[in-house]
Formats: structure tokens, sequence, C-alpha cells
């Protein structure tokens, strides 16, 4: 591994500062599940790396005012075993849950895995469904913004130099809403995702559709919102109409590449399978809500 | 470049380590604390032959700066067993032959034990899908499941349930 | 003596704990890269980034100067060995290629290939010496696909290899390095009389044996020119020969250490850090260390061949097979040496037939040199022929197994490539897999079942083994192979079932180069056969010592004394009514009776017992995604004497995994520049344990009588089956006829969607 310089803030201000007055290259250490990958084979060579974790309240999960504060540096296996976000937002946790292995997700953290910009990371298609809050502290002080708004494009963010995550503030879901994320790859466990997809829905008394929210990752540079996949399920039922609808609004929305883990015309067709099946489990689970 | 001194816990004993930032937490074990039953497989998180047990999660060392352990408890493989006892994970990995060359052995026991921390009845696929970040090339799994159930069921007992 | 009746055993067959088992799950076992010596530098490789290009220059100067770095090596620094080919590996093994494979010279063939190295006195430095060596390349062309590199016009490797085995003798450079053929009967007749013909093509992937434990070695040098290496291999006296030669050392100043060893499967029965660090520790005066990277260990070590497997078979309406006909095209990687004959001649040996023409081509290309890998050959050749014969089946209505048993080889058969068939049990295993539970549980929907056979032949070889009885009674059993299936305890079971003592009193270690006598190494399924062959009979000879002792101790002839459940007994009234004396017994008092009771014997073993076996494969398929899950697995096996049935099930259950693994999921996958985009465990795919169900293993025991209790190899042939099972599988759940592996989502979905175009999308 290269050499590489370290520092520990114990706060915010202290982290703001470290950051915004570093020369070189600085990346922000959470989890470190894909940092490391990235320093041991060369990707990157960082002059400083700035782990958050002694940052108090960086790790933890908290209710406050209608929503899920998490921790930015949060591993995923402190979101799985949280019993009332697994509850009110089951995708989010799955798509957690489905980084890598038990290992990866006893450190990897939503920050890490939205930071990181990959448009197959399998938390973020949940969370930006959830219609997720970012807050960011940097030299301006903290700002918000919506989830969606971070990933430019592979590796690439729109926080500013001095800039990280504190928080992801998850509004809490409203009666008959649900969520659920399945991505698809090779083998059972341990792939990156050739596609994910993030559904978040809310019915009414009857079953029909009144807001949703279709998230697909891995088929363009960044994660996509598919409206026109929402459109095809607000005021609906989930029929076979809807369905088909739903699957060629998704297959429309890729723009996938063919590399190593999929093909353009493989992705596109999966995308519309997967959300037809992950629409329905979102379906079901709002349902019985 | 100057080394970080770091306070921390491995084992149940208070440990000491001067390392550079770039090394890893496998490193630190392997090259400065002799610590050699973590092994390294892979180096990017994809075999857990690494694993170790922070804080009550298992997590891949090769994944972990040295420094990140200041002011945590660490487990290894060598503390599994309780002196001379082994674990029941240990014992009945031998008893079930679910090692071959040894190589993952000592991150599958220690992933194994941390599931078996969590919870005393784990369905096969439960333990299958707990145990997919540990690569074995030699045994297919097979053995290694049925020794994993088969210590379940055997702290099931001790724990009287 | 014969030990062949497993009713009178008491050890052998039954399950203890191997010996050094505690030490592996509490993490104190050594392995290679375990330990440290006193002094010691790391070592690093440069690798070339490049598929296929001539070294200009290299410019070590920076490297040397930087401090903390005590030797630099490239080629310049290793013999420029001739073109020799020696049999003192797994296969014969050309020690030029060898060399020029540990370090390039001259030019560089795959993305990957050694071309210099350092060793520093920390690694920070010693990867910071790698940047600083400067390496001026011209690129050449590459080829990496068999027929591309076949194809007239293709960049030719290596300006002086001309195909051997084809008439007249070829003027032009080529990158077939052989062409080989087998024949028996005539195929022009039998495919004349044939009813129905069945030709396919079939193509392989190049996969790795994907051991978890890196390649790691540490060596000294002494200033005395004593060289010790302690390395993960899978035969320290392989080791020891190929850095003999290698270096141009006396192999007497070599003791080659074997380490405990995390995984081989063939990958491990040749050298790559070995020698270059013991030229970085002679130049240094100080030991060294070499650790491969996982990325090391995919870019620069050897790989199964992938390959081109074209099968024509005639049978008639019946089934019964009246000719075959096979093409095999096999990569060696940058050096001649694919498992092309192997290949060839396991392809068809479960069958029995009149009329079969083989033929094979060895082919370079711009990769790693292949390397042996479980069977090899076999797997490649019988996804061919045992898909083909699947197809035959399903075309004629007959039930796989059916014909299988209508057409199988059994004791008498001549094989394709000479031998005839003795003491085998192949058809004990396709009998086992008809009437097993497994093959008549129904099937739901998207489901379906395949089945295959496979063979391979298994060595023998040379082994030496000692057994000394110590003191207190105790005996150790000192043989030289390192261990990578539990074959320590097997040693120490055969020696406690002659010996008549408990496996507890009985201890097995390997021995290093010094300590034990030659043994060819661990690899062939040779291990409980022959080297198992020469511990029983040290341990024979060690009776036949305390039956001596016995009989000086009671002054009687050593002929009056027998010897039983591990006690010597007067034989009989007439030899004197004595007490029995325990092993013990004598062990006490063997100073007083002629010295040591010890016994080493070394051998050439022959006579080892080929193995079959068939399996069964249940899947699912996930007819939107392609995606196969495997249900259910049961192999079947002819496996001779289970020694110690736990590691013979490991050894059925490991084979059959790889398999699949093989099957659907793992490939080597270049880009455009001949570069490995996937060098890590992220993208070759191997299985994890949520990809499998428990695998059923059955040992059918069809004793090989010329081993003293009847074991024959096992470790290889379950990994022949698979591949074919699996795609026999999907056929029958799907009606998919999957020809080129891996069979991987992508490709089965896009083979379905052929058969069955996906409704458009609403409009």
């Amino acid at each position: 591994m290269p050499r590489v310089n370290y520092a520990a803030p114990s706060s915010v201000d202290e982290a703001v500062k470290v950051l915004a007055g570093a020369s070189g290259l600085t990346k922000v250490l959470s989890g470190g599940t894909d940092l490391l990958v990235q320093l041991r084979s060369g990707r990157i060579k960082p002059d400083l790396i700035v782990d958050t974790k002694r940052i108090p309240g960086i790790i933890g999960i908290r209710e406050e005012g209608g929503f899920f504060i998490i921790g930015a540096a949060t591993p995923g296996a402190m979101l799985s075993s949280h019993e009332a976000l697994e509850h009110a937002w089951p995708g989010i946790v799955e798509g957690a849950d489905l980084i890598g292995s038990t290992q990866i997700q006893g450190r990897a953290s939503l920050a890490g895995n939205l930071c990181n910009a990959s448009p197959a990371a399998d938390s973020v298609p949940a969370v930006i469904a959830a219609r997720t809050i970012v807050v960011i502290a940097g030299p301006g002080g903290k700002r918000e913004a919506a989830a969606e708004s971070i990933c430019t494009g592979p590796g690439r963010t729109s926080l500013a130099k001095g800039e990280f995550i504190v928080e992801f503030k998850i509004p809490k879901p409203k009666p008959r809403q649900c969520d659920a994320y399945l991505r698809f790859i090779p083998r059972t466990e341990m792939d990156i995702a050739v596609v994910g997809c993030g559904v978040n829905v809310t019915l009414d008394a009857g079953g029909t559709c009144t807001d949703a929210r279709v998230v697909l990752g891995a088929i363009a540079p960044t994660t996509v919102i598919v409206d026109d996949a929402a459109k095809a399920l607000i005021g609906h039922k989930l029929d076979e109409a809807t369905l088909a609808a739903l699957d060629a609004a998704a297959q429309k929305a890729c723009k996938p590449i063919t590399d190593k883990r999929g093909t353009i015309e493989y992705r596109t067709k999966i995308a519309g399978v997967l959300a037809r099946r992950t629409a329905t489990i979102a379906f079901e689970r709002a349902a019985a809500r | 470049m100057s080394k970080h001194h770091v306070t921390t816990t491995i084992n149940g004993e208070p440990t000491e380590y001067l390392c550079e930032a770039q090394q890893t937490m496998l490193d630190v074990l392997r090259d400065e604390l002799g610590l050699t039953g973590s092994k390294e497989g892979c180096s990017s998180g994809d075999c857990g032959a690494c694993t170790i047990i922070l804080d009550g999660n298992i997590v891949c060392s090769c994944l972990m700066l040295g420094v990140e352990a200041e002011g945590h408890s660490i487990q290894t493989i060598e503390g599994i067993a309780n002196g001379d006892t082994l674990h029941p994970v240990q014992q009945k990995f031998l008893e079930h032959a679910a090692l071959q060359c040894g190589f993952c052995t000592p991150g599958l026991i220690v992933a194994a034990k941390a599931l078996l921390d969590t919870t005393l009845n784990p369905t096969e696929e439960e333990a299958r899908y707990w145990l997919a970040g540990n690569l074995c090339r030699c045994t297919g799994y097979d053995k290694v499941l049925r020794a994993v159930m088969d210590a379940a069921s055997v702290m099931r007992a001790e724990a009287g349930q | 003596m014969s030990y062949l009746d497993k009713a009178g055993l008491k050890v052998v067959g039954t399950r203890p704990i191997r010996p050094d088992g505690v030490d592996k799950v509490i993490g104190r076992a050594s392995f290679g890269a375990d330990t440290t010596m006193p002094g010691m530098l790391w070592g690093k490789v440069k690798r070339s980034p490049h598929a296929h290009a001539r070294i200009v220059k290299i410019d070590t100067s920076k490297a040397a100067a930087l401090p903390g770095v005590r030797a630099v090596v490239t080629s310049a620094d290793f013999p420029n060995i001739a073109n020799e080919e020696a049999f003192v590996g797994e296969g014969p093994m050309n020690f030029r290629d060898l060399s020029r494979n540990c370090m390039a010279r001259d030019k560089v063939l795959y993305d990957g290939h050694a071309v210099a190295a350092v060793a520093a006195t920390s690694q920070a430095i010693a990867d910071e010496a790698l940047d600083l060596i400067e390496v001026e390349y011209q690129v050449l062309p590459h080829v990496i696909d068999v027929e591309a590199a076949m194809a007239d016009g293709a960049p030719i490797l290596h300006e002086d290899l001309f195909t051997q085995g084809v008439d007249p003798k070829p003027t032009k450079a080529s990158n077939v390095a052989k062409k080989i053929t087998f024949t028996k009967g005539d195929i022009a007749k039998g495919f004349a009389e044939a009813e129905i013909v069945i030709e396919r093509k079939y193509t392989t992937k190049p996969v790795h044996q994907a051991y978890l434990e890196p390649h790691a070695c540490i060596v000294a040098v002494g200033s005395d020119g004593q060289c010790t290496v302690f390395s993960s291999s899978q035969g320290q006296f392989m080791v020891r020969a190929y850095c003999a030669k290698l270096l141009n050392i006396d192999i007497a100043n070599i003791r080659a250490i074997p380490a405990e060893i995390g995984g081989g499967f063939g990958g491990k029965t040749l050298v790559y850090l070995e020698p270059v660090a013991l030229a970085l520790s002679k130049i240094s005066g100080r030991p060294v260390k070499i650790v491969m990277s996982r990325e090391d260990v995919f870019r620069g070590t050897g790989p199964a061949a992938g390959g081109v497997i074209e099968v024509k078979i005639g049978a008639k309406k019946s089934g019964r097979i009246v000719a075959a006909e096979l093409v095999l095209k096999y990569q060696a990687g940058a050096f001649p040496g694919s498992p092309v004959g192997p290949g060839c001649m396991c392809a068809f040996a479960m069958y029995d037939l009149d009329n079969v023409h083989i033929t094979g081509y060895d082919v370079v290309s711009n990769r790693p040199k292949v390397a042996a890998y479980r069977a090899p050959g076999a797997p490649n050749s019988s996804f061919g022929v045992e898909s083909c014969v699947d197809e035959l089946a399903r075309e004629l209505g007959i039930d796989p197994l059916a014909l299988r048993e209508m057409n199988a080889a059994r004791d008498g058969t001549k094989t394709p490539y000479g031998p005839t068939l003795v003491n085998v049990g192949y058809l004990q295993t396709v009998e086992a897999a008809k009437n097993h539970a497994h093959y008549k549980t129904p099937l739901g929907p998207n489901q379906g079942r395949g089945v295959a056979s496979g063979f391979w032949f298994n060595i023998g070889g040379e082994s030496s083994a000692a057994v000394h009885i110590n003191e207190d009674g105790t005996a150790t059993v000192v043989e030289g192979n390192p261990d990578i299936g539990g074959s320590r305890a097997s040693m120490a079971m055969m020696a406690a079932e002659v010996l008549g003592i408990s496996y507890d009193r009985v201890r097995a270690v390997v021995g290093d180069t010094a300590s034990i006598g030659f043994t060819f190494l661990t690899g062939g399924s040779r291990v409980t056969f022959a080297t198992g062959m020469a511990v029983t009979q040290a341990a024979e000879k060690v009776v036949e010592q305390l039956k001596s002792r016995a009989a000086a101790i009671w002054d009687i002839s050593p002929e009056a004394v027998e010897w039983k459940d591990g006690k010597a007994f007067p034989a009989g009234a007439n030899a004197g009514s004595f007490e029995p004396l325990s092993l013990a017994d004598i062990a006490v008092k063997s100073g007083r009776t002629g010295g040591p009771i010890s016994a080493e014997v070394s051998i050439n073993a022959q006579g080892a017992g080929p193995g079959f076996a068939t399996h069964i494969c249940d899947v699912e398929v996930d007819r939107e995604t392609g995606h196969v899950k495997i249900l259910r697995y049961t192999a079947v096996q002819d496996v001779g004497r289970a020694i110690h049935p736990s590691y013979v099930e490991g050894q059925m259950q490991g084979g059959v995994t790889q398999g699949i693994g093989w099957a659907l999921n793992e490939e080597y996958i270049y880009d455009k520049d001949g570069r490995l985009e996937n060098p890590g465990f992220l993208d070759y795919r191997c299985p994890v344990a949520s990809d499998l169900p428990m695998i059923e293993t059955v040992m059918v025991e069809v004793p090989n009588p010329r081993h003293p209790f009847g074991a024959r190899g096992v470790g290889e042939v379950p990994i022949v089956p698979p591949m074919a099972a699996v795609a026999n599988a999907i056929a029958d759940a799907v009606g998919a006829r999957m020809r080129d592996l891996p069979m991987s989502p992508p490709k089965l979905s896009a083979v379905l969607d052929e058969q069955n175009p996906p409704r458009l999308a609403a409009e």
C-alpha cells in the first residue's frame, strides 16, 4: 500500500478545518470498504485520509421530528439490527444488507456507499426512492441536499472542498407507504449489482398507487430516478398492464455500458424484470400496512 | 513518515503497537503482533480469510487500517478458544472434517462464532448467507455447514434450550 | 500382507480427527507466509502490463539506489537454460520455459509476466523500488483465443516453435506446439453403420484453481551456498529440483521445507517465486520473503486451459455407440504444455467403443502458462462428450443412465489410449446413481435434472516413508507429501492398522527434503495410494523387527512369533508360554535388544487404479434472468477403499464445487489489449456458501487389489462430470442447450430469448 497521512478529527468543525485546509488529494474514511480497496490497487493515491468515526453522532441511528437520522458512518450491520428502521423502510435495509458480505456490512456506511459514487451501489436506489435528505457540513456551515444530488458521475460527487456528509435524514413513511430493493447478480451473494432497483410506493385504501418513486442503479453513469416508471404506477393498481408499462419505462431509462459485469442488452432487459419484481414486493408491503 | 501509536484490546488483552498509517489491521496482526492466524487471501475484502470481530461485528481486517483500532475491542482466531478448551465451532470443525487445507478455516470459524453469538438457531440458509463472505475452495461448504449447525445444537443444549 | 477385507479393519475406515487439525482451527498452523527469519528482506516482483512485447531495455539503477533496497534481479541474473524436457513435476516440464516463465527473457508473453524483482528492508520500500524500475517495451500484436492463435497470420509467440506430430515437418513457426492422435478401430466404417450421428462444438474458457492461499516463500542462501527454502507447494522435492535446475545449484545444497499449504489443486506443482527469492537472497546475503498478492496470482500463475471441443458420435437407434470422433484444441498459455493429452485420453474412457479417433492440439497464446488443475484436461473434454451423449440420449428417447449402461466400459475394455481396464467400478457408479432416491424425485416447473460421468487415471510413482517406534511405544510416521486434503490422517491410520495400535499413538509428519527419501509431489491423486503403500510397507517391516525383538527377549526363533492387535504372541503352544509383549513393552527395551526400531521404504508404486464417477444434478432456472440455482447434487464415485471416509467425501464435494463454478460463472475476462480485467475474487466468481446445497456423496468401493488396503485415487475424478451434469440439467429444465462455458446468466438468458422472444414492452 502506498504511504499516506492519517487524521482522526474529534468534531465536525475540526474535520471541516482539516478537509478544507488540506493540499493534495484528500479522502474521507468511513467504513473503508471501498477506500482501502482502491488504495491497495493503486487506483487512488491520496496524501491524506480523514477518519470521521471519532466525531460524536457520526455513528448511530435516532428518530427525530418525523425522520430517521442516521449518522454518516453508521455501519450496515447497525441498520439491519434497528427494528424500527427495518419495519419502516425494509428496502433501504435490504439494500445496505446486500453490500458485499456480512463482514463488509460490519463496516460499510451509507455515506461511503453514496460518495463512492459507483452507479451500482446497493444502498443508493432505495435511499433515493425514500426521498432521503443528506446533511452536509462544510466551511460554509451545514446544508441539506437531496440524496440524488450527490453523485454527479462515476466516482464524482457534488461535494465541495472541505465538505463531508454528517447525517442521512430519511422521512418516516406515511400510512400504506413502503419500499423494496432488488438487485440482479450472477451468484447469490458477493457480486456487484448488474442492475439494482429501489421502489417506494404509497397506496390508497383500495390498493391504488397514489405516489411512487422508481430508482434504477447500474444502468447509467449515476442512479436514475425513472419518472415515467412512477407515472406508470400512480393512479393504478399493480395489474398486468401496469407491470408491462413499468417494465417498458424502466427499459427506456437505461443508458448502460457493456463491461465485465453485463452487456447493454442484458442490463436493459433485467431493469424491466427487476422493476416489475421490486414493485410487486413494495405494493404487497404497502398494502399490508 | 512517523508511525502512529495505537492502544487497543485484542483477545481481551490490552495491546499497544506502532504502525504506519497505510498498514492494514491485517498487516499489523500478522507482521507487528505475530498473530498470523488471520490470513491474507485477497486483500480486497472478497474472501473473508482475514475475518476478525470488531466490537462484536465481523469485519475484514484487510479493509481496516491499524490506526482505526484505537480504543476498540478486537477478537481474532487466536482468541476464540478458551485457553485449552476449544469453542464448540472449533471442535465441530474437527469432528466433521470441515477443513481440508485449513487456510480459510480461521476466517470461517470467527465468522461462524459471531453468527452463533447473534443466534443459536440459524437455519441452514441463514448460515449460508451469513458465511457467503468466506470463500472456501476445498470443501464445497457441505461439512462446514454441518459443523456450524451441529455447534449451534450443542450450544443450545448447553444454554438449556 | 493384504488388508483388502474391510471387515477385519479396526482403524482404516473410521473417522478420527486429523493430527494437524487443532493447529488449524486455532490459527497456529504455519503456512507459507506465516513465518519470518532474522534479518529477512521483503521481495516483490515487477510484472509486464503488456500481453506480448519485446523487452528492449530494463534500467534498474534507480531502484537499486533507493535506500533500503538490497538486491534487484532480472533475467540477466539467471542462467540461460537450454531447451530440455524432464519428468520431475506433474507431467513433462521444459526447464527453459519454466525459467522464462519465472523471469521473462527477451520477450514478455502475457499481462502479468515477471520481468524483474527486488528485495528491500520493508514492503513499502520494495513497492517503491518496483515503480523505479524502468522497462522499455516494444509492444507486439497479441492473441488469446485458441482458434485465433491457430489461424494463419496469428501473432507468433515463439520463432523457434514448430508443430510436432505433423508430417512433413513444418518449416514455418506456429503457435500450435503439437498435434497428437489416438485411434482405435475404423471410424469411417463405424459412422457408415450409424443410424444417428450427433456432431457438436463446445467451448470452455480458462479458469483458475483459485486456491485461497497465494504463493509464498521464504528462502535463505548462506555464504557457504547452502540454501533453505520454506514454501507453500505441492512438492518440496519438486521445489528443490526446479530451483537446482533453474539456478545451477547442486541438489544436495538445497533443503526444501514444506509449509502447510492453503490449497493447490495442481497450481502449486511448479515454482514461480522460489528461484527468484533465491537469486535475491544470494545477492543480498539475507533471507528473502516473497508473498504474491491475489492480483499477481491471477495475472501471473497458471490456470487451466480453455479450449474448443468438437465431438461427433454415431450410434444405432438402440443406443449402442458405434463410432466416436473428437478434436480438442487447448490453450497452453505462453509456453507449450496444455493437458490436451489427458483430455484426449479421458474423454471416452467411460465407454466401450470399437471405433474412435481423437485429435488434440496444444496451442500457445498470450496468457499465463497453464498449470495443472485437478484432472487436467479431462473436465474440458468431458464437458463436450458428456453433453453430446446427453443430446444423443434425448434424440433417441433413452434414459441417459441407461444409455451409459449400454455402452459402459468395464473390466476387460481396452481404452482408446491403450491400456485395458481391470478392477474398475464404472458400472457400479451408474447403477448406484440409477437406484438413488435423487434420481426418482419429482421435479417442479423450470427445474431439470442432468447426469454425467467422468474418469481419471490416477498415478502412483515414487514415494518414501519411514516409521519410527519411539521409546514410549508411540510411533512417528515421516512421509514426504504436503497434506492438501487430510492425507496425514490416512497415513497414520494405515500405520496404526498395521502396527495394531490405536490411531492416537501414531503421529504422521511431513518431512523436508533432508528428512525423508525422495517423494514425488502431491498430485495425480497419488498420495493415499503410493505413499500409503510406502507407509504400509515400512510399518510391516517394523512389525518384523518387533517380532524378532520379542523373539530375542523370549529367546525363541522369530518364526515362532506372531503379531496381533499390537502385541507379540508366541505362535502356538510349542513356541513356549510367554505373556504377550505389547509394542510399548518392546519399545522400551529396544536399546538392549538391538537398537532403534525403525524402517524406511522407498518405492515406485505401480498399479494405481483409475477412478470413475457418475453425478446427478438438479437445477432451477429463472427464465427471465437466466440465473441457475443448483437445487440438489449427488456424486457417486468408485473410491476403491475409503481410508478416512470424511476426507474422501471432502474430495468429492470440493471437486464438485469447483466444477460447478467452472460451469456457471468462472472465467478469465480480457480487454482488447490482452489485459486481465478480473484478477480478483470480486469478478472472478467462485461459488460461495449460499450458492450451493449440501452435496451428497455415495462412495462405491471396488477395491484396487494392487494397494494393500484397496485404495485408489479419489481427488480428481469429482471435477470431471459437473460441467456436463449442470449443462444437461439446464437443457432438461428449459430446453436450452448451452455449449459455451461458463453458462452465466446473460448467455442463458440470450439462448432462452431466442427460443421464446420476450413479450414486447407495452407501447
